[in-house]
This record gives structure tokens, C-alpha cells and sequence, in this order.
């Protein structure tokens, strides 16, 4: 049992399962059916989040290892145990889900088709989401990030846009392609330490030659997840093709775990390969930041654009992960916070023109700041956080990434920031074609502003993305411990004479 | 009575049960094709009662055979029985086949498969396949007035008896070689190496055996003969007697052959990379139901095939979990066809489950829940099935087959989320009849427990463990 006393990650997970479970039990007509499920699964999330807040308050800075640790014997003969733990890293993606799950629920409120099986879904997502960042053992980590293809394939496909077959069926195969090769990692990692357990992983020592192919098949796996350039190509079908909660949960929490699963597995079990992969890397990090950002100039949609302007921030993500120093790392980890909020942010956007019966289309779009100001002011501070602005959560993490890319390789670091003036480019584009230009069509100007329920939705968002941005320290200070032991024991791997120097003196 | 012949007692439960029902059924005026049914699945019942209590022995001076591994592999022929009489009980009722000698035939054919698996001698291991397979030939064309049945049953019955034809061969060869049919003797003489003689005759035995399993190769009968016979006897045929067959190829293979496990594991390898591949391929263009189960069921044995080629104790286990969870997933899956009726006329085909979800969501999901673990899609049963038989695939060395099983679950995901896109994103209306209990029984049981498995894995798998200690000693 864990210093609290109560198994709170096992909570965490499968609290939301109880809510599918109550929600599979409701009866009666359908009208009445939607709205108390939609009140369940709001209150089920908004009850997680609850207990997300109190493992925040009650989780330790100081130490560096995993917290909460619980583990209970599983699969008996293979020795894999269930276990849980979160250390600085994971803590806060699982607040990040806890947090957007609620957001993704209410951002569902004007669906009204199948509504329980569409609630029920999102639960299931939550509890596979939260579990996969608590996984301790990598069997337990494996069944839960493959399992989040299930209720993401019927949120695609059951509720998606006019392509949405074809975007459900490509995004599973992708993903799916990848994670069974980290499934033969998985194994030859295991017949290799003779255990799933993490924490053991992540300190046997592994020959130089395997661990290019473990890269390799982790690469497969967490690249398609995180889409990286060019395993990207799923991407922009399924954030397009999504219906809004789902894209939210795709775009902020689901890519998510790729780059979660590189920092966790990829870089501390294979020092060497990742080492040897790092240009590697910064080349398919740069390519993201610059070519999808050119992509995304030219989209014409604007949930494609925001889709591409998503996959091109993974690439910042990626970057930071490979420079190996404390500012790239932390850059990395506080951006994929802060492009969690920011991205969540602007698909609740859209969904507001979307809920008004409007296309996305934006040359069919603009003028609305005169019409809407609250939503205009919202739009605008999501996008220029996402652009970097100071003050705003995506700065911290930008400049934490380019410090430590300037650190290992100055053209990386140009490159990267340039990439982000594209950035700058396109959702100031988008900025003129939604908010100002002038009325293309004298409907919008008929358009109310943002409804309680909405601001529900992005207060709490610009909030984040505001405290984020003025003071990073509250959370910055929650994973420097467990950072720095990353960073250094990468560096212990590489060169085992500093090693030796840091132990005598 | 001499408690050396408990382990008997199954058997002649079956037997004599058998008979009785018979008698019951020609004798009396009345249609008792119902009373037969219940009363075989109470037979059954009974008999594995007492095969669990019963101990280990050996019988009729080594020619049986039984032991944890063989009470393992007769529980799950009795589930897959049990469970394809009570999918045939509405099903051979709407179809007007309902005759009292269905349970019958299916009991003797049950009797045939708990001898195979306890055989520890080569003649009465063909007694035990011959039983089974003439029973199982019947039973395909059971349904006498359809002439995809009957064909079903013929193309079942000439495919069949060639099997038979070389495994007798096999056996012979072996035979004439070692110069005994025993298993525990041939182990002992085959342990200092073996003529070419005595490989040819284990390639001809493995040859017959692989083709009940339906192994690619030797597969060509089974998409026709899955699509032909009736729905429940289709469900039999993916499951009994493939366990029955599988059982009996690691006791023979790890038996008595286990000393040139060197010699035929390469078959093996390429039986399994084979059915895998030929199981995905396929089956991708299949737009009939039972088809698409046929191959993915040659699929699944060229999964279970590689805990034999490992041809270790982990391998072996791996193969006994993953027999016990196809059961469950093969039997939900079939229940879902059988419960596929329009107007009192069976449907077959994947296109008629289109809006399914919307009609019937309960049956919509418990057929999703089955897609989704054959796929493998963890946290479902089928997962760790795939989990064990490729962690003792790598672990024996093989990292080939792992890839190849790793590569094809790919493409078999393809056509297992094709059934489950007709049945959630395309629009139609199915308008099924109302589905008889006893199938739905056997569809939300499978489903509870393909889906709860990942909660309670350990009981299923210390079994598997120790009937594998068994079986290997």
C-alpha cells in the first residue's frame, strides 16, 4: 500500500468505469436516457478530476522515484503483476486527462445521437487513458494503450464527419500496426530482465546491437501515436473526421502517450540507441515543425488547420525529448501540458461555430469579432498561446525546448524556432479569416455569442493556459526531481566513467 | 470396484448415456429430440464430474492414458459440446431438422475425442479419430434435405477418410519401424534417434492430424464444409474437435515423437506461419459469416501451432490457455450467427448486420466483443492467448514465427473490424427475430467472460500450467 493509505491510482482509473456501469443501467425513453447520461458521465469525470487534484496535493516533489506504488499478483506464471505508480512525469498527464475529459464531455452536450453509447465511450477512454499513465508493469501499460483503440474506433466511426469509416478504420490499423511491434519489444524485453516490472526495466542494461531494434519497434509504435513525421498520415483523416470531443481527446490526450511513451520507455531503457537516433529524431522533429506547419498554411478548413497545427507542435514535443538535457526535457513535458490545454481550447472553438450550424470552410467564415466578442477574445488568447505568445502557456514550454536544443545543436534550435514563425503565420490566418475580414455571409452576423455551457468549457481552459504562462514554477517544480534523475542517468549510461567520478567524489 | 478403472467412468457415462437416449428416442411415439437434448447435456455434465474427480491412470495395459492434461483438454470438449447442443436445440427446431439422433451423434462424437486425448497408444488413438470423425461426417450432413448440407457432409466425408488413409499409413510405418505402437516404448526407442523410415511415418501421422485441426495446408474442406453444414454443427466442428485433435498432437508429438522434436519442428513452423497467413489473407474478401469464421479459425490454429513448435513447457501451456479462450470466443461468436434470422430464414452473410447496433445493441456488442478478441485487442480474452503463445515463441527462439503472428494479427484485425464497422457506422435495418434464450445464454456468457478475463486470468492459467507439467512430466 502507498503513503496514502488508499489505492487512489487504482481509483483514479476505474472510477469511471463504475459511471459506465451506471450509465449502462439507465432506462426509459431516449430523451430522458441522453440527459442522464450526459449528467452522469459529467459528474463521474468531474469526481476523477477531483481525485486527480488530491493526488496533486498530496504528491511528494522532492523525491524522484514512483509514488503511490501499488501492485497485486496478476498473471500468475509470466511473474507480471499489476502494478501502479506516477513520478513527476506522468503525474501531470494524468491530471491533464482527468482534466479534459470533463471538457471533451460538455463539448458533446449538442450531440444528441446515441448519446449513452457515446458518453459510455469517453469513460472507457478515460479509464484506459489514466491507467496507461499509471501503468507500472509493461503488460499492464500495453493492455491499456492498446485498448484505447476501442473506444476511439467507435467515436470515430459512430459519430464522426461524412469520411469517417475510412478515417475510424485507417487510424486503428496505424496504430494498431505499430503497438504489435512494440508488442515483440515488449517480449524480448522481458525474456531479457525476466520481469515487466518498469522500475527494474529501466535500470538492466541492454546490448548496444538490440537496442537499435528495440528503438525501432518502439519508434513503430509511440511515433504512430505521437504522429510523428511520417507516421503521421492518420492524423489529419482523424482529427478532421472526429466528431469534436473525440478530436479533443485525440489531439490533446491521445498523441500524448506516444511522447509519453518515448520519455518513459524509449529514451531510459535504450540510452544508446536513443543517443544514436537523436539526429534521426531532430531531422523528423524539425520536418513536422516546418513542413505540416506549410501544410497547415494551406488548409482551407479550420479544423484541419488546427489538426495540422497540432501534429506540428509534436514535433517541439519530440525534439525537446531528444536533446537529453533538463530544459529540453522539461520544455518538452511542459509544452505537451500546455498543447494538451491550447489545442483542447481551439476545437472547442470550432465546436462553437459548429454548434451554430456553421461550416468550417474559412472563406465561408469571418467578422465574427464584432458580433462575438467573448468568443473572439477567447479565440484569440488559445491562439496565441498556441503561437508562443509570452505570458501564454506555449511560451514556457518553446523556449524551455530551444534552450536545450541550443544547448546540443544550434541548427536544431534555428530551425525549430523558425518553424514556430510559420506557426505564428498560419494562425494569424486564421485569426483574420474567422474573427475580422468582413461578414462573407450576412447569416453570421446573426450568430449569438458564447452560451453558459461554453464558457464552462473555455474559462477553465484560458485559465489554465494563463497560469501556465505567468507561473510555470506550480508545475515545473512537481517534475524537476524526477527530470533531472532522467537526465541524469542517461548521461551515467552514456559515459560510465562520469559515472564512476560522480560516485567517488 | 477396482479404483484403477475410475478414470473409465467418463467414458462409459458417455457411452452407455448415449445408448440410452437412443433407446429413449426410437422407442417412444413422441418427438424427444427436446428430453435427448437436455439429457445429453446432462450426460455430459456428469461425465465431467467425474473425469475432474477422477485420478490419474493408466488403462487396458497402456492403452489409455489419463492425467491432469487430459482432464484439462476433456473439460474443454465437454464446454464445446455442452454448448453446441444448446445452440442446436432452437436452431435444428426452426430449420425442421430436429431429430433425437443429433445429441446422440454428438455424444458418441464427444466419446471418440476424450479417447483420442487419453490415447497413449497409436491404435487406440485412430480408434478414438475414426469414432469421432464418422460421427462429425454425419452429423455435417445432418441436415438431409439441404444440398449444401449434404455436400457439406460428403466433401467433409472423402477429404476426411483420406486423412484417415494417412494417418493409418503413418501409423503403420511407425509401426514397422520401432516395432511397437506403444507410446512410452516408442519414446524409450526413439530416444537414441530414429530411420527415415520411422520421420516418414511421423510426417504421415502429423500430416492426418493437421488436417483435422484444419492447418494450412490441409485446410481446403474447411470453409466449405463450415458454410454448409448446420450453424450449431459448424460451432462443434470449430471447437470440439479441434481441441480434441490439438491435445492430441502435443501428447503424441511431445509423447512418444518428443525425442526429434529437432527433426519436426520445422513442419510445425511452416503449418503455423501457413495457417496464420492463409487464416488473414483469406479471409478478407469473405462476405459470408461462417466463411470468415472458417478461415479465421485455420488462423487461430496456426497461433495455437506455435506453442507446439516452441515444443516447451511454457509453449504447451501457451497453447492449452489459447485453446480455452477461442472456445469461448469460437462458440460467442457462433451463437451470434446462429441468432442471425430474418423472417425464420437463417442470414449469412456480414452485410445483413448492417444498424445492427442501433436495433440491438446488446447483440451488436457481444458480437464486437468477439471481432475484438479474435483480433486480439487487449484488454479482451484473445489478447492473452496471443500474449502467452508469442512470449514462448520468442522465448524457444522463434523469433520468426513471433514476427509472422505479430504481421498477420495486423492483417486479420482488417476483417474482424470490417464486422464491426457493418455493424456500428452502416445504416440498414436487420430486423432479426426475437433470438431463443438458450442462444442468447451462450452469447452474453462468452462475452462476460472474454471480456472479465483480463480481471481473473489466474485460475484458467495455473490449470493450464499444471495440466502442462502433466502432459511433460
Amino acid at each position: 500500500m502507498n503513503q496514502i493509505g488508499f489505492p487512489i491510482l487504482s481509483l483514479l482509473t476505474f472510477l469511471p468505469l463504475a459511471g459506465v456501469a451506471y450509465l449502462a443501467t439507465l432506462r426509459g425513453d431516449e430523451m430522458a436516457v441522453a440527459s442522464r447520461a450526459r449528467n452522469g458521465a459529467l459528474i463521474t469525470s468531474l469526481g476523477v478530476l477531483a481525485l486527480g487534484i488530491y493526488l496533486w496535493m498530496a504528491f511528494d516533489p522532492s523525491q524522484a522515484g514512483f509514488q503511490f506504488v501499488e501492485s497485486l499478483p496478476w498473471l500468475s506464471g509470466l511473474d507480471v503483476q499489476y502494478r501502479m505508480g506516477v513520478d513527476g512525469i506522468s503525474l501531470f498527464l494524468i491530471l491533464l486527462t482527468a482534466f479534459l475529459t470533463p471538457i471533451a464531455i460538455l463539448s458533446s452536450w449538442s450531440i444528441t445521437k446515441r448519446v449513452r453509447e457515446l458518453m459510455m465511450a469517453f469513460l472507457l477512454l478515460e479509464t484506459m487513458t489514466i491507467g496507461m499513465f499509471c501503468a507500472l508493469d509493461f503488460v499492464v501499460f500495453y493492455i491499456f494503450f492498446e485498448a484505447v483503440l476501442l473506444p476511439m474506433y467507435l467515436i470515430i466511426g459512430v459519430w464522426g464527419g461524412e469520411r469517417r469509416i475510412y478515417a475510424a478504420v485507417k487510424f486503428f490499423i496505424f496504430t494498431l500496426a505499430g503497438s504489435l511491434f512494440m508488442l515483440l519489444a515488449l517480449v524480448w524485453l522481458w525474456r531479457n530482465a525476466g520481469t515487466t516490472d518498469i522500475v527494474t526495466l529501466l535500470h538492466t542494461p541492454i546490448a548496444p546491437q538490440a537496442q537499435m531494434w528495440l528503438f525501432a519497434a518502439f519508434l513503430a509504435s509511440f511515433g504512430v501515436k505521437a504522429a510523428v513525421w511520417p507516421l503521421h498520415t492518420w492524423l489529419p483523416d482523424a482529427y478532421g473526421e472526429a466528431p469534436i470531443p473525440g478530436t479533443i481527446m485525440l489531439a490533446a490526450v491521445l498523441s500524448k502517450m506516444g511522447a509519453y511513451g518515448f520519455l518513459r520507455f524509449a529514451v531510459p531503457m535504450l540510452p544508446q540507441a536513443a543517443a544514436a537516433a537523436e539526429p534521426l529524431m531532430f531531422t523528423l522533429g524539425v520536418v513536422a515543425v516546418i513542413y505540416i506547419s506549410f501544410v497547415a498554411l494551406a488548409q482551407t478548413d479550420m479544423k484541419r488547420m488546427i489538426a495540422y497545427s497540432s501534429a506540428a507542435h509534436m514535433g517541439i514535443i519530440i525534439i525537446g525529448i531528444f536533446t537529453f538535457t533538463v530544459e529540453g526535457i522539461e520544455g518538452a513535458l511542459f509544452q505537451m501540458l500546455s498543447h494538451g490545454i491550447v489545442i483542447a481550447g481551439l476545437f472547442v472553438c470550432t465546436g462553437v461555430l459548429l454548434s451554430r450550424g456553421q461550416t468550417l470552410t474559412l472563406s465561408r467564415l469571418g467578422g465574427l469579432a464584432a458580433k462575438m466578442p467573448a468568443y473572439a477574445a477567447l479565440l484569440m488568447l488559445f491562439s496565441l498561446a498556441n503561437v508562443g505568445l509570452p505570458g501564454t502557456s506555449g511560451f514556457v514550454g518553446e523556449i524551455l525546448v530551444i534552450v536545450g536544443a541550443m544547448k546540443v545543436n544550434f541548427w536544431v534550435a534555428l530551425l525549430g524556432a523558425g518553424g514556430m514563425v510559420l506557426g505564428a503565420a498560419y494562425m494569424l490566418m486564421l485569426l483574420r479569416a474567422v474573427l475580422f475580414d468582413k461578414l462573407s455571409r450576412p447569416e453570421l452576423g446573426a450568430l449569438a455569442d458564447l452560451k453558459p455551457g461554453e464558457y464552462a468549457m473555455l474559462l477553465p481552459l484560458a485559465a489554465m493556459v494563463l497560469w501556465l504562462g505567468i507561473y510555470p514554477g506550480s508545475f515545473t517544480h512537481m517534475f524537476d526531481a524526477s527530470v533531472n534523475a532522467m537526465v541524469q542517468a542517461h548521461i551515467a549510461a552514456l559515459t560510465p566513467h562520469t559515472a564512476l567520478a560522480m560516485v567517488t567524489k | 470396484m477396482n479404483p484403477m478403472y475410475l478414470p473409465l467412468i467418463p467414458g462409459l457415462i458417455l457411452g452407455l448415456g448415449g445408448m440410452v437416449l437412443l433407446l429413449i428416442g426410437v422407442l417412444s411415439k413422441r418427438d424427444q429430440t427436446c428430453t435427448c437434448t437436455y439429457g445429453a447435456v446432462l450426460v455430459l455434465v456428469l461425465a465431467a464430474a467425474f473425469c475432474l474427480a477422477a485420478p490419474d491412470g493408466m488403462l487396458f495395459a497402456g492403452l489409455l492414458k489419463t492425467s491432469l492434461f487430459t482432464r484439462f483438454a476433456d473439460t474443454m470438449v465437454y464446454l464445446g459440446a455442452a454448448a453446441a447442443l444448446l445452440l442446436s436445440l432452437d436452431y435444428n427446431r426452426r430449420e425442421a431438422m430436429a431429430r433425437f439422433e443429433f445429441p446422440v451423434l454428438v455424444l458418441f462424437a464427444v466419446l471418440g475425442m476424450i479417447v483420442m486425448i487419453s490415447a497413449a497408444d497409436l491404435m487406440s488413438l485412430y480408434i478414438g479419430f475414426e469414432l469421432q470423425s464418422l460421427t462429425l461426417y454425419i452429423l455435417a450432413a445432418s441436415a438431409r434435405d439441404s444440398l449444401r448440407s449434404t455436400e457439406a457432409g460428403l466433401k467433409y466425408f472423402v477429404l476426411g477418410s483420406l486423412a484417415s488413409g494417412l494417418l493409418i499409413y503413418g501409423i503403420s510405418l511407425v509401426y514397422g519401424f520401432a516395432g511397437t505402437t506403444n507410446f512410452i516404448s516408442l519414446a524409450a526407442i526413439l530416444a537414441n534417434g530414429a530411420g527415415y523410415g520411422t520421420i516418414i511415418g511421423i510426417v504421415f501421422v502429423l500430416v492426418g492430424l493437421a488436417f483435422k485441426v484444419s492447418a494450412a495446408p490441409f485446410h481446403m474442406w474447411t470453409p466449405d464444409v463450415y458454410e454448409g453444414s448446420p450453424t450449431p454443427v459448424t460451432a462443434l466442428f470449430g471447437t470440439a474437435p479441434k481441441i480434441a485433435t490439438m491435445a492430441l498432437l502435443f501428447s503424441v508429438m511431445l509423447g512418444p515423437f518428443g525425442h526429434l522434436l529437432a527433426q519436426w519442428r520445422m513442419i510445425i513452423e511452416v503449418l503455423s506461419i501457413l495457417s496464420m497467413a492463409l487464416g488473414a489473407l483469406a479471409a478478407i474478401g469473405q462476405k459470408n459469416i461462417k466463411r470468415l469464421l472458417a478461415y479465421s479459425s485455420i488462423g487461430h490454429m496456426g497461433y495455437a501451432l506455435m506453442g507446439l513448435a516452441a515444443g516447451t513447457l511454457a509453449g504447451t501451456q501457451a497453447t492449452l490457455v489459447y485453446l480455452a479462450i477461442y472456445l469461448v470466443m469460437s462458440f460467442g461468436a457462433f451463437a451470434c450467427v446462429i441468432a442471425m434470422r430474418r423472417k425464420g430464414q437463417a442470414v449469412e452473410t456480414i452485410a445483413d448486420l448492417a444498424g445492427l447496433s442501433t436495433e440491438n445493441p446488446g447483440f451488436a456488442l457481444a458480437l464486437a466483443i468477439f471481432m475484438w478478441a479474435m483480433a486480439g485487442i487487449p484488454p479482451l480474452s484473445g489478447f492473452f492467448g496471443k500474449l502467452y503463445v508469442f512470449s514462448a515463441a520468442i522465448n524457444a527462439g522463434l523469433t520468426t514465427l513471433a514476427v509472422v503472428g505479430v504481421v498477420t494479427s495486423v492483417i486479420g484485425a482488417f476483417y474482424y473490424l470490417r464486422v464491426i464497422k457493418v455493424m456500428y457506422f452502416d445504416a440498414g435495418t436487420p430486423g432479426f427475430d426475437k433470438t431463443a434464450s438458450s442462444v442468447r445464454f451462450v452469447m452474453f456468457a462468452g462475452a462476460l467472460v472474454t471480456c472479465l478475463f483480463v480481471f481473473i486470468p489466474g485460475p484458467l492459467i495455473t490449470a493450464a500450467d499444471a495440466a502442462a507439467r502433466a502432459l511433460l512430466g
